[in-house]
């Protein structure tokens, strides 16, 4: 029988009423007294030198206000990456700058030139068109391998190259691994690219600058995932507004995946302009705005082997990475295809020795950083198709050849630097052949030859690695900020609680789970807890919501002050009872003295401890609010067994998924409703990258899926109802709740089982094809049958 | 600038406006109506669907003085008599149909559109319907279960909640 409240129950989402009913309160939907509009006048070209900019026509034009370029932003720092990567000769990466509005030179299709501020955003939008430009275009660096070159155009000329940096892994099992490849039975080799791709959170970024002259305050309105991380970056860094002048505040935000995380230069303009002009300034992002400005995700070029012995045991795993940064560091971008990919090269596997090698480069397209996954769907693809393909090249059943080499014993610690706490393979990969009926397969496979289609079974293994920590460590690895969360458990006199969460929710639900985990602590109702979240002004510093750590670290940090609360609440309870603290028992709400039938109610205590008449005062405050920061021990290691089957048109190259199952291990689970959303959603967006989605840059530096029309988005008919389970559980050993986090593993791994999926059709139709690049459209597959 | 006149969830309202005003902007700045969205630019994430004159429509695709005297209808509008959620949006809840809330409205109205003239359609006829709404959290799985439980369809069957 499920449980009907607490931890481990599906109650329907508390903030679900007000989206249905169009009450949501997003970034756009604010609308402040005497706001302003500013548009930016972006480059159109990928790499050029700014001759010129004439505003003065523009100045003149109706309901302009003021009209900023990169000049006015002397003195005015630039935005700062969040992360310094350390080569493998031991030089810190090469670190461009990255003006708030181009100076110089633009580096991108996109780089904001000038700003208009005007009455309206029509007027604010007629008026860029009066600004008279001059540029000298240059020629643009868009392929990596390119870009490396001696005689490549340089993005930023006073680096000496457009190498960002050369990072190996573990370095010093370099040797080895060559070694190990030498004396291998056989070797698979696999090169392929990670498509770029660009996350869309259905809500456009947006950003609201509103200054307060009488109190020398600016308050900040924006689509971020973690208010806190823009306000430490942006105030110390950009703009030199200390944190008591500065809140920044993350309303309903629609959909994040990533890039939101990041701190952006329309965040400081508005920031800035509102302080220049005294009035609140607002953007808002179109989706053609988006493609160009927003941070995409993944574009690594790789080659990756594997050396099996005479057994098929795995020996090494050598891996050689170009990963894209595009034409500034965004936020997070350097630790990216290091320190989120390399670090999960391992994967299910007892492979001894492991070498990563990546190398990251400047070329003139948008910035690229974390998109849902960073780094681990990566390394999942490239580990889950090379596995593929040695078990095809060795004539072995890819499930057994996995199985033969899945870790089993715990913990683990890989040759590249992690320890894997706790986990199951088998019990995943069990899981998975039942609910995707494998045993149906061959009938199915022959039902759809009947019709012409060919079928094909992909499956893979992931593992993910979240809740990155702890911060001594990640220091070291040159993250430039912690990695620890925050929450405030403010008990209410009559005993309801308003929990103030450094987590941000847009769309994990968090105003519903995180008092599932309170309730159940105290054992009072869910509805006597209301979680505050997304205001600096209002909530302890805390890190936000990425990495699938919102309730891994923030939860943890939550548990932990109420725990403190309960402590403090029991002092009490023993006082009213007049009974010895240590006999006190906290259940169901209630306290009561071990052993006797004496007991009072959760309200008396919170009555008392904030109308002490009868309170032990000598002993302890009034009062019943604590916090608690929580510093993670370790990374939560989620895993799991995914499988496809696609129906290939061997006429037409057309790949439907006819049937999608995810087994996962997520550890203990607070809401299973809501953990599925996720890894549906999560399945999506695999599958688009699998199938459907790549930003596409021409040779010259223009983005050709720069909207809707051209970037193709799963839609509805595109996806078929899925099949999720999270029946294996092997609870997290370093945190109090045993949770793991879920955000992601669905977009980790699912674009290996519908490659692998796809492969195996083409097998099954005498096609023999070793691979083919994401996005598997009809054209990609239909050429690959055909040649 | 030009005035015009709707009724807009069955109250007359007009405004000044001008030709290039499209209908969502009416709603959302001139109407202060916000839970019509805007997630793109040339019509194909439908998260302005709104109804006009019981049609549905993308209310980015519509200039406001194109709507002179029609009958809007849109999220803010489309709950029950007595304010509580339709059995549409309650289904959306009761199934989970919504991750971040922004495409839900869209969602909402593009799908009560599809219930009016097909009260009972199938899987395929519903993902059909939504091809031009997107959703970039839920994966549809839940948003085209919600849908098919609202019209009184046996769900249980469907693989997880």
């Amino acid at each position: 029988m499920p449980k009907d409240h607490g931890i481990g129950a599906s109650p329907k989402r508390r903030e679900d009423v007000r989206f249905l009913t169009g009450k949501g309160q997003y970034t756009d939907d604010i609308n402040l007294h005497g706001q302003t509009y500013v548009h930016f006048l972006r480059s159109d070209v990928a790499h050029g030198i700014i001759k010129s900019i004439d505003t003065s026509a523009a100045e003149s034009m109706p309901g302009v206000v003021r009209i900023f370029t990169g000049a006015d932003f002397e003195g005015v720092g630039g935005l700062p990456c969040g992360w310094q990567v350390t080569d493998r000769h031991g030089q810190p990466m090469q670190e461009p700058g990255h003006p708030v509005l181009a100076r110089g030179k633009v580096r991108h299709v996109g780089d904001p030139i000038a700003a208009i501020i005007a009455e309206t955003k029509e007027q604010a939008r007629d008026a860029a068109e009066a600004i008279g430009l001059d540029i000298e275009e240059l020629p643009a660096v868009v392929d990596m391998v390119a870009a490396l070159a001696p005689d490549a155009p340089k993005v930023h000329d006073e680096l000496t190259s457009n190498l960002c940096y050369d990072w190996g892994f573990v370095e010093e099992n370099k040797a080895a691994v060559d070694e190990a490849f030498q004396k291998a039975a056989h070797v698979t080799t696999l090169e392929l690219i990670n498509n770029r791709l660009v996350a869309n959170p259905m809500e456009p970024r947006v950003a609201v600058g509103d200054y307060n002259q009488a109190n020398d305050e600016s308050t900040l309105y924006t689509t971020s995932q973690n208010p806190h991380v823009i306000r430490l970056l942006m105030g110390a860094f950009v703009l030199g507004i200390p944190e008591h002048k500065l809140r920044v505040v993350a309303p309903d935000v629609g959909g994040g995946f990533g890039t939101k995380i990041f701190h952006y230069a329309e965040e400081a303009f508005v920031t800035f302009a509102s302080r220049q002009i005294r009035r609140p300034v607002k953007w808002t992002s179109t989706r053609s705005e988006a493609f160009m400005s927003d941070a995409h995700g993944r574009d690594h070029k790789t080659k990756i082997e594997l050396a099996l012995d005479a057994d098929n045991n795995f020996m090494a795993i050598r891996t050689d990475t170009y990963a894209n940064m595009g034409a500034y560091l965004s936020t997070f971008a350097p630790s990216v295809p290091t320190w989120l990919h390399g670090t999960l090269m391992a994967g299910n596997y007892k492979t001894p020795l492991i070498y990563v090698n990546v190398k990251a480069v400047f070329t003139n397209t948008v910035p690229v950083d974390a998109y849902r996954g960073a780094g681990r769907p990566e390394a999942t693809f490239q580990l889950e198709r090379l596995v593929d393909k040695a078990a095809r090249e060795l004539g072995v059943d890819p499930i057994a050849l996995r199985r033969q080499n899945f870790i089993t014993q715990f913990p683990y610690a890989t040759p590249v630097a992690v320890e894997y706490d706790t986990g199951n393979y088998v019990a995943t990969m069990d899981r998975m052949e039942e609910i995707m009926d494998l045993s149906g397969f061959e009938a199915r496979r022959k039902a759809s030859e009947a019709k012409g289609k060919w079928r094909g079974l992909g499956v893979n293994c992931y593992i993910e690695a979240c809740g990155i920590a702890p911060s001594n460590l990640v220091g070291q690895l040159g993250a430039r900020a912690g990695l620890y969360d925050a929450a405030t458990v403010r008990v209410n006199a009559t005993g309801s609680i308003s929990v103030m969460v450094g987590a941000h929710s847009h769309g994990q639900g968090h105003e519903t789970t995180f008092p599932q985990v309170i309730a159940e602590m105290i054992g009072i109702d869910e509805s006597q807890v209301d979680i505050v979240h997304g205001d600096s002004s209002k909530i302890p510093f805390g890190m936000g919501t990425y990495g699938s750590r919102s309730l891994a670290v923030c939860g943890s940090a939550m548990v932990r002050a109420a725990e403190k609360v309960i402590r403090k609440a029991k002092k009490i309870a023993a006082h009213l009872l007049e009974a010895s603290e240590a006999d006190i028992e906290l259940k169901d709400g209630k306290f009561s003295v071990a052993g006797t039938d004496k007991e009072c109610a959760w309200g008396d205590v919170t009555l008392a401890a904030y109308v002490p008449h009868n309170y032990p005062l000598e002993d302890i405050e009034p009062g019943l609010e604590e916090t608690a920061f929580y510093d993670p021990a370790n990374f939560t290691y989620p895993s799991g067994a995914y499988a496809c089957e696609v129906e290939v048109d061997p006429e037409t190259g057309k790949v439907t998924i006819e049937k999608f199952a995810a087994a996962d291990d997520f550890g203990n689970v607070v809401n299973p409703m809501i953990v599925e959303g996720q890894v549906h959603g999560g399945i999506a967006q695999g599958i688009g990258q699998a199938l459907l989605e790549a930003a596409v840059y021409d040779e010259n530096g223009q983005l050709q899926s720069a909207s809707y029309m051209d970037y193709a988005m799963p839609r509805a008919d595109d996806l078929p109802f899925y099949i999720v389970d999270h029946s294996c559980c092997t609870p997290c050993t370093h945190n109090p709740l045993g949770v793991k986090g879920c955000g992601e593993a669905g977009a980790i791994g699912s674009p290996p089982a519908v490659v692998n999926a796809v492969i195996d059709a083409l097998a099954s139709g005498g096609k023999n094809v070793p691979h083919i690049d994401m996005p598997l459209t009809p054209h990609r597959v239909w050429k690959a049958i055909n040649q | 600038m030009t005035k015009v006149t709707m009724t807009v969830n069955g109250k007359s309202v007009s405004g000044e406006v001008e030709g290039r005003t499209l209908l969502v902007d009416f709603l959302r700045d001139a109407q202060r109506l916000t839970g019509t969205h805007v997630g793109c630019d040339t019509s194909q994430c439908g998260a302005c669907t709104v109804h006009v004159d019981g049609l549905q429509v993308k209310s980015c695709t519509m200039f406001a003085l194109e709507a002179e005297g029609a009958n809007v209808t849109t999220i803010e509008g489309i709950g029950n008599a007595d304010g509580t959620m339709s059995a549409l949006q309650a289904s959306f809840q009761e199934h989970h149909g919504l991750q971040c809330g922004f495409c839900t409205p869209g969602m909402i109205m593009a799908a009560s559109s599809l219930l009016k003239v097909n009260p009972k359609p199938t899987e395929a006829e519903i993902r059909h319907h939504l091809e031009g709404n997107i959703c970039r959290c839920t994966g549809y799985h839940n948003i085209v279960k919600a849908i098919m439980a609202a019209s009184g369809q046996d769900v249980s069957a469907i693989a997880a909640e």
